[in-house]
């Protein structure tokens, strides 16, 4: 066999190879002695089905490029457990979103006692009512101490720096509206310990100078506690928030896969092509 | 070699040759339809936001004032010593809308301000002015004190110790057909000058009467003090 003629050098530079696709992925070479491309088993008829399936949806969406674009990308050396400590805030996002879905169900924000009538009806009546709430009750917790742990894992590693600073601001965000979210949950249950917290809480609010009173005023929706002030937390806890939440979590992991991410800082960086070096002239 | 510069066009229509143009017209057709798209749906938005937004808004402009209530006959409450009696500050959601309030009469040994109809019995808040818990009147030690952060406050209900930032707040109080009455709320300052009601944390001493304006939505009786 003779040697492929040298293809000429592009001008805008050599075309980056595509990000590697799993060897599960490739396409596998049939047995021997098998009609190329025929399905004889039942279950390679329903694999076939599945890829036409597959592929209809494919042919009208694009979906594949996008999928290898977010999910086969390429991670420096060094990339460690830490690295996973974003994606279980994501989880634990999720799974307060599930509960909460859920609790919401059973849950009545009244405040002249149904409120805390519905909670207790939920720890001890409801078929694992007590178990989905314990989630949620907790999992907020989780919630908070996994971002804060992404948190510290970003600047122990100056992952915020050039061209990551957009995504710290939109991280910080997100750890704001989590603790909005934290606020106005815990008056929900309407105990006790919710009705003096939320006083405390509303009040500390209403310290900021010049416009803390007003903010006071909106968190209560009026200058007392009153009747609406459970609905109104009740709203931005359940609809407010999470819509923002969701989306800022979105351009949070839309950010990630543009930009990559950083290789931790005891690794040095390497040149791509060890025989590039500097001559002296 | 660089392409001739184009000419710029005019801005009149009239000189760009399109039909139907007069003298001295610059809104094409194709500008006065981009425009009255963008407009009309800008005004839609608005029309969704703007209401939405002040409906939201709404209570932070709206007065709310409490009537009088009831709280006993004058000869319940010593010039002293006070006595707690529980009122409503918010009506509809039971026990969540209560709070007490300690009241006593009116005693010129102790209460220097000039004598009013509606300060012939002292009544103050059991809300801490420094967050809002609830302070206890502790009659062995003639202080107010307070559960969560430790603020103490005298008789007069000024403070002795502790993070509040002001004396306790009081309420008007009147005689009213043989019964004595409590009304709307006031905050005092260290000089137990009266202001509207503010929120606990709140300051009035100096720059802090500036600094957290009275609201819309509270208002102190008109007319007095």
């Amino acid at each position: 066999m003779s040697e492929a003629p040298a293809r000429p050098r592009r001008r805008r530079g050599p075309r980056l190879p595509l990000p590697p696709l799993p060897p599960a992925f490739l396409p596998q070479p049939p047995p021997p002695g098998s009609q190329r491309g025929a399905p004889q088993t039942p279950l390679e008829h329903a694999a076939e089905a599945g890829k036409s399936v597959v592929d209809w949806v494919d042919e009208r969406t694009s979906l594949s490029g996008v999928t290898r674009w977010i999910m086969f990308r390429k991670v420096p050396k060094g990339t460690n457990w830490f690295y996973t400590l974003g994606s279980a805030t994501m989880f634990a996002f999720l799974s307060q979103a599930v509960t909460g879905v859920f609790l919401a169900m059973y849950y009545r924000p009244d405040a002249s006692g149904g409120a805390y009538e519905s909670v207790r009806y939920i720890s001890t009546s409801v078929f694992l009512g007590n178990f989905v709430r314990a989630m949620h009750k907790w999992g907020a917790t989780v919630m908070v101490v996994l971002i804060f742990l992404h948190m510290a894992r970003t600047f122990v590693w100056g992952a915020y720096k050039y061209p990551r600073e957009l995504n710290w601001v939109i991280g910080v965000t997100l750890l704001i509206l989590t603790m909005i979210m934290g606020f106005t949950g815990y008056l929900l249950p309407f105990d006790e310990r919710s009705y003096w917290a939320t006083i405390v809480g509303v009040n500390i609010n209403g310290t900021g100078p010049i416009i803390g009173p007003y903010l006071s005023d909106f968190l209560r929706g009026g200058p007392e506690f009153n009747a609406t002030t459970l609905s109104r937390f009740y709203a931005i806890h359940m609809l407010i928030i999470p819509g923002a939440i969701v989306t800022l979590i979105l351009a949070h992991l839309y950010l990630v896969t543009k930009l990559g991410t950083t290789a931790p800082p005891w690794l040095k960086a390497t040149p791509d092509e060890p025989e590039l070096r500097e001559e002296a002239v | 070699m660089a392409p001739a510069r184009r000419q710029p066009k005019s801005k009149y229509t009239l000189d760009r040759g399109m039909p139907g143009a007069f003298e001295g017209e610059t809104v094409t057709r194709r500008r006065f339809v981009t425009g009255t798209v963008h407009g009309a749906g800008m005004l839609m938005t608005a029309g969704i936001v703007l209401p939405s937004v002040a409906f939201a808004l709404g209570p932070i402009f709206k007065n709310v004032t409490l009537g009088w209530q009831t709280v006993g006959t004058p000869n319940d409450f010593p010039d002293d010593n006070y006595v707690p009696v529980v009122i409503t500050t918010s009506p509809g959601i039971g026990e969540a809308g209560k709070s007490t309030v300690y009241i006593r009469k009116r005693n010129p040994a102790i209460d220097t301000q000039p004598p009013s109809e509606y300060n012939r019995w002292v009544a103050i808040t059991s809300r801490c002015a420094h967050l809002g818990c609830s302070v206890l009147w502790v009659q062995a030690a003639e202080h107010f004190i307070c559960p969560c952060h430790g603020s103490v406050f005298d008789l007069e209900g000024v403070r002795t110790s502790g993070p509040a930032p002001r004396p306790l707040d009081r309420f008007y109080t009147r005689l009213y057909n043989g019964v004595v009455q409590v009304g709307p709320r006031y905050s005092v300052n260290t000089e137990l000058r009266a202001f509207s009601p503010r929120d606990p944390g709140e300051p009035l001493d100096g720059i802090g009467q500036y600094a957290y304006p009275s609201r819309p939505s509270v208002r102190k009786l008109p007319g007095s003090v």
